[in-house]
């Protein structure tokens, strides 16, 4: 998609006083303008001529196999173009190649109430509801599995044979260092369960896609997604075309959160149309079809037992997870990991055990959602601090003070840690709220909570297996001065174009409004792997950034040779070229990029990057490595009534080790929008079922799949904010930036309990935090019951022989010292045993590999 | 999007002519104001017209009369309006509350009064997608046998809805219902039946055109509360909510005393014990504990709406606590409830 720039907001530093020209400084985002006159095309704006509109005919039943559809009486309708099943896209697709179990339409079985399993094609959208609504299926009814307790105990009928063992579809167990040996060195040691609850992305978009198809086997789609390139891989594998005739382009999402990075179904049956049908075809998802896809975050169960020593500092820490992963596959086994894999990163944690599992359950499958399955362990991991520091008689604030990793260290499960700027954050927000004086010593009734975390910048490896740049930039420039960038990035309201255009005109020393972008376009644009895991301002950033410099030093070359001046002498500036002590020789950009192309003929470079490769070679040492970690503190105050148990958050104190904030603006937003977000987590949202009387009823259904029912927060909800964003100029990162869009979310639940138990001295060990909660623990606090609400077991569950790893302290190498799983067929993961790039491309093996 | 089915939509000009065309069409005809609430449910399929008769170009009918001793508000006034109208909102602030605490800014421009008192009862059974509750095999309400709130109840347990109910209730308001061969007049509380499914007494061919509530219940003469329990501060409809209104004598002795209870019954419920608990005495703190005691265990919080049941159950002696404080002058609980009168 082609975007003009709008206009820079014009305060340029003089050039030769500052290094960097614009970025640091706040400047309007390049879209801004765009989106807030209605200009900008989402997919649901894209029409064509002779549109066809298309509902998907979702399963009324948990889990059944379909034994009839009957189309009669929807085909009978005036203005029904067609209809869609199954059998006619027989391949399956998935997000990770280690589960490819979805089917566009389903085959056989449903495995959940909204299951999409037809697709109707009609001249109206009016119509092919009615023609949906007209069809008729005969199912045939199978065992219902409504919640993890139920998979560990319902090993069949099995929601899908390639799951690890029965209905659970993966199982995790990771040992690094001496665990028994750390717990005995411990002086205490806490044990806790904590449940966290689901929740839906709830963006204001709904997904929307419309395809239409070209007479030579071509089709074309546009999408509200984050991934243009997964989708493109998820056509081509259904659709039975080669890659090189399928063009998805990504439109401006608005919002997306994690909840549309997966190829969907409604994604693949509208490309599927227009080839069938011959007419452009569309869809876009009613809020309920939004509750349907899903991808949400996991619910998740916990078992945390961590040993202390007197002085707060930790030996060991066991973890042990469950994730409800709803009937697919999706991004599930890397949520899985990601329950556990970056608890290392804050705190020194010599020794650590993690094992978890994620069940298939009846239910529209969970995924990635900003923090992507560490919200929940840092959730427990932070309230059980509160506790030790409380048990210690350590401020909760010194406690994690004296444990903080060191910079540049590798992770007792090692990870590659780079700066580190939690100190300054846990300062900062200590510093804002008055901490120091405060806490503890507020009125009943009024609480402090501080809470910590860290989050990746860009997941280390792709989601397939190959060794290709995990970003690319491609930039066109020309005699007219314009400079047209190429990118295969998405944005999702993030401000990932902005960021694209301003390292490019930051090298090249031009204005915003001189660049045109190209982004998101699988035919026109090099590939950048997709807006999710933090990595867009790191990885397109450093793309830019190299792409950028290469055309900087082609035009220097030309204009030096013109000049007759060294090239390293050349300034680009202002909009022009000159000679560092000659600044009155200075020619106009344009006239410098004529000279280059008269020197060199037309002109355009690329630039690309991928990861450094991390320390870890056991298998599952694949998720968690990232190029560096962002940090986060926060302190939230709360007012509890304690006569009611409602309460309010008054104020929140957010601080982010942002490494640099390419635009201050920008960041500010994503934290912000992060601590909105990270409160409807901790006050109310829950993506909730309801399950029927079985002696009545076979019905396993969401609770509220609307924007009135699902309770999420609204403008009168939010409490004042002050955020501090805390630069540590991280080598990795392009003119040292990290990430800000995910880890400001993760420490508000945490301080939320936190807070309320300064407060009336109540701890609540699950999220969202209900007010009757609280009531309940005031009241056994009033009995002379423990004042505690939240799970009070954990399953059992047969996380099987761990994986022993030994840490760096005990001088391991990064492998595996056991490899228990090595005989099971199926459980080869992506992840941590793949060869270094140059070695594979030295034995001229394929460079995209996959893991079957 | 969810789309609304094919109708005819007919817009008469006056009311004789809007109760003429609710009469002699079909059996499946409704009438339609602001439409908030019924284009949703149609949109939704679980409420169905062939026919949909508009009362929103009859001129007049919105017209708010609060100068007037006794005050008259036409059923098509926006909630909007009623907020705007200086006199009224002097003269009954508590039901100036409970009307800006309904819904948001963009629904309360549309809302009506009329529409408002006649609102739909809800469930989280009920208001839900056509393929939804295909799912769960419809529900009493509408085209099922099964009331999914209590299964084996005969009775339909969805929960009145309306936050300006309560509060007129409380006020002694009376609706002027319309019909092609007749006109009434009847206290608003008797429009309303304790049953989730035939929940009004109004007949669906009568129009509801007039709200009037006396100048007996204003400020002058009466102290009135309201309070309302939901999730968010904005846009939720109540899980709880509680109106009264208490008349005094010179002497601050209680003459009069009313009270309703929103959202924890089919009907708004009336808590008819505060007559005789505070009629002939002062307000005291122990005749507020006795009366939120009596209002505890008719109030019936069912697991059909947001907020666990149980403790919405607990929260009415909250509520009817501090309601009565309100009025009696005490002070109050810290924590008020999050919905704020705002003039816009």
């Amino acid at each position: 998609m082609v975007k003009a720039i709008s206009k820079l907001n014009d305060e340029l530093a003089d050039a030769t006083e500052s290094q960097l020209k614009i970025i640091g400084k706040p400047f309007r985002r390049v879209d801004g303008r765009a989106k807030v006159t209605g200009q900008t095309q989402f997919a649901d704006d894209v029409q064509f001529p002779r549109t066809a509109y298309v509902k998907l005919v979702r399963s009324t039943v948990p889990h059944a196999r379909i034994k009839n559809i009957d189309f009669s009486a929807a085909l009978a309708m005036e203005g029904v173009l067609g209809t869609l099943i199954g059998e006619e896209l027989p391949d399956k697709f998935g997000i990770l190649p280690v589960s490819e179990d979805e089917h566009a339409l389903a085959v056989d079985t449903v495995r959940f109430v909204g299951d999409a399993l037809a697709a109707v094609a009609a001249v109206s959208e009016d119509i092919a509801h009615a023609a949906a609504l007209a069809v008729e299926v005969e199912y045939e009814p199978l065992l219902t599995i409504s919640s993890v307790e139920e998979a560990l105990c319902t090993p069949e009928p099995q929601i899908h044979e390639y799951a690890d063992d029965g209905n659970i579809h993966k199982k995790v167990s990771l040992k690094f260092g001496d665990v028994e040996a750390g717990m005995e060195q411990a002086d205490i040691i806490l044990e806790d369960n904590f449940f966290y609850e689901g929740s839906n992305h709830l963006a204001l978009e709904q997904h929307s896609a419309i395809a239409f198809a070209e007479d030579d086997d071509r089709v074309t789609l546009y999408s509200s997604t984050q991934c243009p390139h997964y989708v493109h891989r998820a056509l081509t594998k259904t659709l039975d075309i080669p890659a090189s005739r399928i063009r998805v382009i990504a439109c401006s999402n608005g919002g997306a959160f994690g909840g549309k990075s997966d190829p969907f179904n409604h994604e693949i049956v509208v490309a599927k149309l227009a080839l069938k049908l011959g007419r452009p075809a569309k869809i876009t998802l009613t809020r309920e079809e939004v509750f349907y896809c899903h991808r949400g975050r996991h619910p998740v169960q916990m078992h945390l037992k961590t040993g202390f020593r007197k002085d707060g500092t930790m030996t060991a820490q066991h973890l042990r997870t469950t994730l409800d992963g709803g009937a697919y596959g999706s991004y599930g086994v890397a949520s899985t990991y990601y329950t556990g894999a970056l608890q290392t990163t804050t705190y020194k944690l010599p020794n650590y055990w993690f094992e978890g599992a994620r069940a298939f359950t009846n239910k529209p499958p969970c995924g990635p959602k900003r923090g992507h399955g560490t919200p929940q362990p840092r959730f427990g991991f932070e309230v059980q601090l509160d506790k030790a520091a409380h048990r210690l008689g350590i401020d909760p604030a010194e406690l994690r003070l004296r444990n903080l990793l060191e910079p540049n260290t590798i992770t007792a499960n090692w990870l590659q840690i780079g700066t580190i700027g939690l100190k300054e954050c846990i300062e900062a927000v200590v510093r804002g709220s008055g901490w120091k004086e405060r806490y503890g010593k507020l009125p009943e009734g009024r609480g402090l909570g501080l809470a910590c975390s860290a989050y990746m910048t860009g997941a280390g490896l792709p989601i397939y297996w190959n060794h290709m740049p995990q970003s690319g930039v491609q930039i066109k420039l020309d005699r007219s001065g314009n400079v047209a960038v190429f990118c295969g990035e998405t944005e999702i309201g993030q401000g990932s174009d902005s960021i694209l255009a301003v390292v490019v005109a930051e090298v090249l020393g031009i204005d915003l409004k001189d660049i045109r972008l190209c982004v998101g376009d699988t035919d026109l644009t090099p590939v950048d792997l997709g807006s999710y895991s933090s990595r867009v301002t790191l990885m397109v950033g450093h793309a830019a950034k190299q792409a950028a410099e290469r055309a900087r030093d082609k035009i220097a070359e030309a204009v030096a040779e013109h000049m007759e001046v060294p090239k390293d002498s050349l300034v680009f500036a202002n909009r022009t070229v000159f000679p560092a002590d000659e600044p009155e020789n200075a020619i106009e950009f344009s006239e410098a990029v004529v000279i280059a192309e008269s020197r060199f003929g037309t002109l355009g470079t690329t630039g690309s990057y991928i990861p450094p490769r991390a320390p870890g070679r056991y298998r599952g040492a694949g998720v968690g490595p990232s190029p560096t970690y962002s940090y986060s503190a926060s302190v939230l105050e709360v007012e509890v009534d304690p006569e009611t148990g409602l309460y309010e958050v008054i104020k929140v104190w957010m601080a982010h080790d942002i490494g640099r904030a390419l635009n201050p603006v920008l960041a500010l937003g994503q934290i912000e929008g992060s601590i909105y977000m990270g409160l409807g987590e901790a006050v109310m949202e829950e993506q909730a079922f309801r399950r029927l009387p079985k002696r009545l009823s076979g019905a396993l259904v969401h609770k509220m799949p609307s924007m009135l029912e699902y309770k999420s927060p609204g403008f009168h909800d939010m409490p004042e904010m002050t955020c501090y964003m805390i630069e540590t100029d991280d080598e990795q990162g392009p003119y040292g930036a990290k990430e800000a869009g995910q880890g400001p979310l993760l420490p508000i639940m945490p301080a939320l309990a936190n807070a309320i138990f300064d407060a009336v001295g109540v701890r609540v060990d699950q999220v969202p935090i209900h007010p009757d909660f609280i009531l309940k623990g005031l009241q056994a606090k009033k009995n002379g019951r423990d004042p505690r609400v939240g799970p009070t077991s954990f399953p059992d569950v047969d996380y099987g022989e761990p994986l022993i790893v030994h840490t760096p302290a005990q001088g391991g190498d990064g492998r595996a010292a056991n490899d228990p799983k090595a005989s099971k067929k199926g459980l080869r993961s992506a992840s941590g045993t793949m060869k270094k790039r140059e070695d594979a491309l030295k034995e001229h093996s394929s460079a995209t590999l996959t893991t079957d | 999007m969810l789309r609304l089915p094919p109708i005819k939509l007919v817009a008469p000009t006056t009311v004789q002519a809007a109760a003429k065309a609710i009469a002699t069409s079909d059996d499946n005809a409704r009438l339609v104001a602001g439409g908030t609430d019924l284009w949703p449910n149609m949109k939704r399929r679980h409420q169905k017209a062939d026919t949909v008769v508009s009362l929103m170009s009859i001129p007049d009918l919105d017209s708010i009369d609060s100068a007037n001793a006794n005050m008259r508000i036409g059923a098509t006034a926006t909630l909007a309006n009623i907020i705007r109208d200086d006199k009224l909102r002097a003269r009954f602030p508590a039901f100036a509350v409970a009307v800006a605490s309904i819904s948001s800014p963009p629904l309360r421009n549309m809302g009506t009064i009329g529409g408002n008192l006649c609102v739909d009862t809800r469930c989280t059974y009920y208001n839900q997608t056509e393929e939804w509750r295909r799912s769960i095999d419809y529900c009493l309400k509408e085209d099922g046998k099964i009331c999914w709130v209590a299964t084996k109840s005969p009775k339909c347990w969805a929960h009145t809805a309306s936050d300006s109910a309560p509060i007129l209730c409380a006020l002694d308001a009376k609706v002027r219902l319309v019909s092609a061969s007749a006109r009434r007049e009847l206290p608003l509380a008797d429009m309303y039946v304790d049953d989730g499914i035939d929940y009004l007494a109004k007949q669906p061919d009568e129009i509801l055109t007039e709200v009037l509530v006396p100048g007996s219940s204003d400020s002058d003469h009466c102290r009135s509360a309201f309070w309302k329990l939901r999730r968010r501060g904005s846009i939720d409809f109540s899980t709880l909510s509680v109106a009264a209104a208490v008349w005094t004598d010179d002497n601050d002795v209680v003459t009069r005393a009313s009270m309703y209870l929103g959202a924890v019954g089919s009907a708004p419920m009336p808590v008819a014990e505060i007559d005789t608990v505070l009629v002939g005495n002062k307000m005291s703190e122990d005749g507020i504990a006795e009366i939120a005691h009596v209002a505890h265990k008719i109030a019936r919080p069912m697991d059909n709406t947001d907020f666990a049941a149980s403790w919405r159950g607990k929260m009415t002696v909250q509520y009817v606590t501090a309601v009565l404080r309100e009025i009696a002058g005490l002070p109050q609980l810290r924590m008020r409830p999050r919905h704020r009168l705002k003039v816009v």
